[in-house]
Order: structure tokens, then C-alpha cells, then sequence
């Protein structure tokens, strides 16, 4: 169901195009936003719609779509209490900038993120895997990425037997 | 002479006595860090430089797993993440899947959940004190902490035959009924148990080793908190009153009078404080409720295959660690698209280099415990 409310004007007045598509599934408010503007859309929810808990950061991966990846902020606004859901699509490739300068809390979100979907932060200081190990080969949260598959390598070098399975 | 010699005794001290930082180890099988949890700390002399947390040693891809089940088959995966608050991870799928197919559970059950969510709360809040009590060298609490806790498995145990992953709860309501004495069991439970907290209290709150290995230690404040995303007894005891059972009530919490504790310093005292009264609340919000629970179904007519309609959502509830959030994704089948999970623990363990800092090495164990983590949740 499409949105149009006050905030998602306000939105709209400031950013015009960057603004994609402003959307309402189950009561809940998503706005769509180009990649290009994602730190400058964040910090301006933070300062001026006072949006200034970033609850969670995530990804979905779509391989059909032409750009395979949904980069996912969950925000919430104590003073407000209201949530509001950014999502940038991301091509296979494409970089995009880190919020760790707006909310320091994404330093390891955006690591997970990287550590199960391969999408690189500009700017991110330590993009290093959090939950795998450093050398591990893949990226498992994709969905050419099979429920069975494993970084055998990984696996014989590390663990010294041929499959964890 | 005094020259020369001052230089020399600097020599030494950088060469063979080495004044430099030194980088320790603490974990992954430290029993102080609960879990596998393994920290770097850069030491300069006593006190905390930096440090760093490397988790990952529990990771069993929780989240790739639940997009190869059914929405059913996955609710019990989600009491294997925070493990000793079972009952609260299940709560916040089922309605997470609930709101996402716009059904919702009957009075009866959301209510029978909210009393069997606090005693869990209760109940992990306990496991907290206990283990957080013998990290900082008092032995004794972790012994009342367990056997009251016993009392609330056993309650667990007689509804759903489980005692710690319960998997209590069914998307739509509940499974079984509540036994007979459930309600007398539950109200003996809370009216014994306000006893207790006192002889907790007794043991620790004004006891002044306590009080000097908890005050001013780890301190972390408002901004901070909100800017590193922390959420639950952390975020409340640097002064920020937020709760998810006030701001969004789910379950049967809107009907229920209770108080959202909150701490002035953020510190480790405080962080003790604010549990300490949440369990008393979790008590009164528990013999409110089993006073009047409704009659009627407990399961909505959801029917037997669930096959949410093309969306998403994301739900939050107030578990005993903090915001824990289901972001589920559908595609219109039986097994949902994607599912993540907004860990508490994990994005409160977050924080612990900003509380570490400065400190002493001793109290690096005291903030690993005061933050209540769960590896369970924090490798998923």
C-alpha cells in the first residue's frame, strides 16, 4: 500500500528523486531510498526527524532482481515512538556508505552484513567477517549459497576432516 | 652521573622489564566470559587500553536454517539462541509470524504467555545475578539464585514437559492448556519469592565489597547507549526509560500496572539495581495476572498450513536482555523468504569496549557479566 503522510512529504520535498517509493505493509512505514544518498537520508533522520535509535541493520538478498540486494535500517524515535524502515537496493558490486559516523552501533552490523552477504561500507574502519572465520570462502545469507555448503578447504585445513556435514 | 644512570634504569625497564602494552587473552573457555566469548585487551600496566570481542564460536547459522523450514519447524530453532530465556525468544516469533499472516492469539493465551514471558524473565534475570555474583567473588547467591530458578523450571516443565528450551508457545496461541494449580503454583512462586529478592539484597546491596567492585565500574551513559544501540536493563540504567512492554505492549501487557526501574550513573551497581526491581515487577505483573485469566481458546483459527501473503514485518519485544526483534520477510510460500533476528546480546556486547576502557583488568570480568550476554544470541 503506498504512503504519503507528512513525514514521507517532508522526505520528498528534501530529497525529490532520492526518494524512490514510500511504502505501508502491515501498518509498518517503508521508505525506499537511492544508495547514493543512504548516509545523508540517515543522518538527516537522526537530526531532524529525531529517529535516533538505529534498532537493527540487515540485508535480503533477491538474485532475480536486477539489483540483488535490500539493505535494511530498522530506525526507532524515542521521542516520537515510531519506527520507520530505510531500505537502499544494492547491486552485486556495489558499495555503499557506512552509518557508523551517524550511529556507532553499525560498526558490527554492517560487518555481519558483510560477513554473510559480501556488501562493502565505504568508510567502514574494520570490515573484517565477525561471525566466520577470516578466511572463510563465501557468503552463506546469499541464496545461491546452499544450506549444505561449506568452505571445504576451510574446513580439512582447520578442522583436519573432510566435510563438517 | 644522575643523567647517565636515569637513562639506564629506562633502558632496562623498556628492554628487559618491557613497560610497553601487553595484548591479553581472556577466553574462549574463560568461565568468567559465559559462553565462548574470547576478548583481546591491550593492556598498559592495570588498566584497559582496548579491547576487542571475537565471537563466533557458537555460530550455527540460525538465520540460513529458517528459510529451509516451514514457519512451524522453525519456532523451537529460536529457543537455542538466548537459551536461558527460551520462552521470551518464542514469544517474539510466534507474534512476529502472527502479525505477519494479521492474526493474533486469543485473550486466554496472551495472557497464560505474559505470565509464563515474566516468570522466564525472572528466571533469566537469576541466572544473571548468580554467575554475575561469582565472577565478582561472592559465592553464595548463585546457590539461592538456582533454586529459586529450579522452582519456575519446574513450573515449565509441568505445562510443557520442558524446562529450559520450552518451546511453549505455538504460532496462534497455545499448544496445551495450563495444568491443574497452575494459577496456585504460580502465585505460592511470587508470593514467596518477594522473600527472596530481600535475601539477595541482604547478601549483596549494601555490602561494601560489592559496592567497590560495582560502583563507577563500567560506566556508560545516555548517549553513548542510544548512539551504540543498547537496549534493555543496560539502556534503562543509564537513565533512558524506554521498555517495549510501555512503548509498543504486545501480548497482555497493556493491562497490567507496573514501573519501568531506571538508574542515574550507568554503571555496574545500577545495572544491578534496575534487574533487581524488574524481577520484583515481573512478580506483581504475574499475580495480576493470574488473578483474572480469561476463559475461552487458546489457539486462533490460523489453519494448518501458513502461508503468509507477500510482505514483511518487523516485531520487537522486551526480552529479559533487551530488544530482540524478528524482521521476517515472506514470498507468499510456507517457508518464510528471510528471517533475522535483532540480538540483544549481541549488540549490547557492542558496548563493552566503550565501558572497558580505562578500567582495571579485574573489573573487565564484573562488565562482561553486567552486560548479560548470551553466546547463544550473540553467534546465532
Amino acid at each position: 500500500m503506498p504512503l504519503d503522510n507528512e513525514l514521507v512529504q517532508r522526505f520528498k520535498a528534501r530529497f525529490g528523486a532520492s526518494i524512490i517509493e514510500a511504502t505501508l505493509d502491515r501498518k509498518q512505514a517503508i521508505v525506499l531510498v537511492a544508495a547514493a544518498q543512504w548516509l545523508e537520508i540517515s543522518k538527516y533522520c537522526r537530526d531532524e526527524e529525531k529517529f535516533d535509535y538505529l534498532a537493527d541493520l540487515t540485508a535480503v538478498d533477491w538474485p532475480k532482481r536486477e539489483k540483488r540486494f535490500d539493505l535494511v535500517a530498522n530506525l526507532y524515535s524515542f521521542p516520537k515512538n515510531e519506527r520507520l524502515r530505510l531500505k537502499a537496493h544494492l547491486g552485486e558490486n556495489e558499495t555503499v556508505s557506512t552509518l557508523i559516523p551517524i550511529w556507532p552501533v553499525a560498526n558490527w552490523l554492517e560487518r555481519e552484513i558483510y560477513d554473510m552477504f559480501g556488501i562493502r561500507f565505504d568508510g567502514h574502519p574494520d570490515l573484517r567477517r565477525i561471525l566466520l572465520p577470516e578466511e572463510w570462502v563465501g557468503y552463506p545469507l546469499r541464496k545461491d549459497y546452499d544450506i549444505l555448503t561449506q568452505d571445504k578447504a576451510w574446513v580439512k585445513e582447520n578442522l583436519g576432516i573432510e566435510s563438517g556435514q | 652521573m644522575d643523567q647517565t644512570r636515569n637513562n639506564s634504569t629506562a633502558e632496562i625497564e623498556t628492554t628487559v622489564l618491557g613497560a610497553d602494552e601487553i595484548i591479553l587473552n581472556m577466553g574462549p573457555q574463560h568461565p568468567s566470559t559465559h559462553g565462548v566469548l574470547r576478548v583481546k585487551l591491550k593492556l598498559d600496566g592495570e588498566r584497559v587500553a582496548a579491547s576487542e570481542c571475537i565471537i563466533g564460536y557458537l555460530h550455527r547459522g540460525v538465520e540460513k536454517i529458517a528459510e529451509h523450514r516451514s514457519y512451524q519447524q522453525f519456532a523451537p530453532y529460536v529457543d537455542r539462541m538466548d537459551y536461558v530465556a527460551a520462552v521470551s525468544n518464542g514469544l517474539g516469533y510466534c507474534e512476529a509470524v502472527e502479525k505477519l499472516l494479521g492474526a493474533e492469539a486469543p485473550p486466554r493465551a496472551r495472557v497464560v504467555r505474559t505470565i509464563l514471558t515474566e516468570l522466564q524473565r525472572i528466571a533469566s534475570h537469576l541466572v544473571w545475578l548468580g554467575t554475575h555474583a561469582l565472577d565478582i567473588g561472592a559465592l553464595t547467591p548463585l546457590f539461592y539464585c538456582f533454586r529459586e530458578r529450579e522452582e519456575i523450571l519446574k513450573i515449565f516443565e509441568k505445562y510443557c514437559g520442558a524446562r529450559l528450551t520450552t518451546h511453549a508457545f505455538r504460532i496462534g496461541g497455545l499448544q496445551y492448556e495450563t495444568y491443574d494449580g497452575f494459577e496456585e503454583e504460580v502465585k505460592r512462586f511470587c508470593e514467596d519469592f518477594s522473600k527472596r529478592i530481600e535475601e539477595y539484597e541482604t547478601l549483596l546491596t549494601e555490602n561494601r565489597i560489592w559496592l567497590g567492585r560495582t560502583k563507577g565500574v563500567g560506566i556508560l551513559n545516555a548517549a553513548d547507549a542510544i548512539a551504540l544501540g543498547v537496549s534493555g536493563p543496560v539502556l534503562r540504567a543509564s537513565g533512558v526509560k524506554w521498555d517495549i512492554r510501555k512503548a509498543a505492549p504486545y501480548a497482555a501487557y497493556d493491562q497490567y500496572k507496573f514501573e519501568i526501574p531506571v538508574g542515574k550513573n550507568g554503571d555496574t551497581y545500577d545495572r544491578y539495581i534496575v534487574r533487581m526491581e524488574e524481577m520484583r515487577q515481573s512478580r506483581l505483573i504475574c499475580l495480576q495476572a493470574i488473578e483474572n485469566i480469561p476463559t475461552g481458546a487458546i489457539m486462533a483459527r490460523i489453519g494448518k498450513v501458513l502461508k503468509p501473503p507477500p510482505g514483511e514485518v518487523y516485531h520487537a519485544i522486551e526480552a529479559p536482555k533487551g530488544e530482540l526483534g524478528y524482521y521476517i520477510v515472506s514470498d507468499g510460500t510456507t517457508q518464510p523468504y528471510r528471517v533475522r533476528v535483532r540480538p540483544p546480546s549481541f549488540i549490547n556486547l557492542q558496548a563493552f569496549d566503550k565501558m572497558a576502557r580505562g578500567s582495571l583488568v579485574a573489573d573487565v570480568v564484573a562488565i562482561i557479566g553486567t552486560i548479560d550476554i548470551v553466546l547463544g544470541e550473540v553467534d546465532r
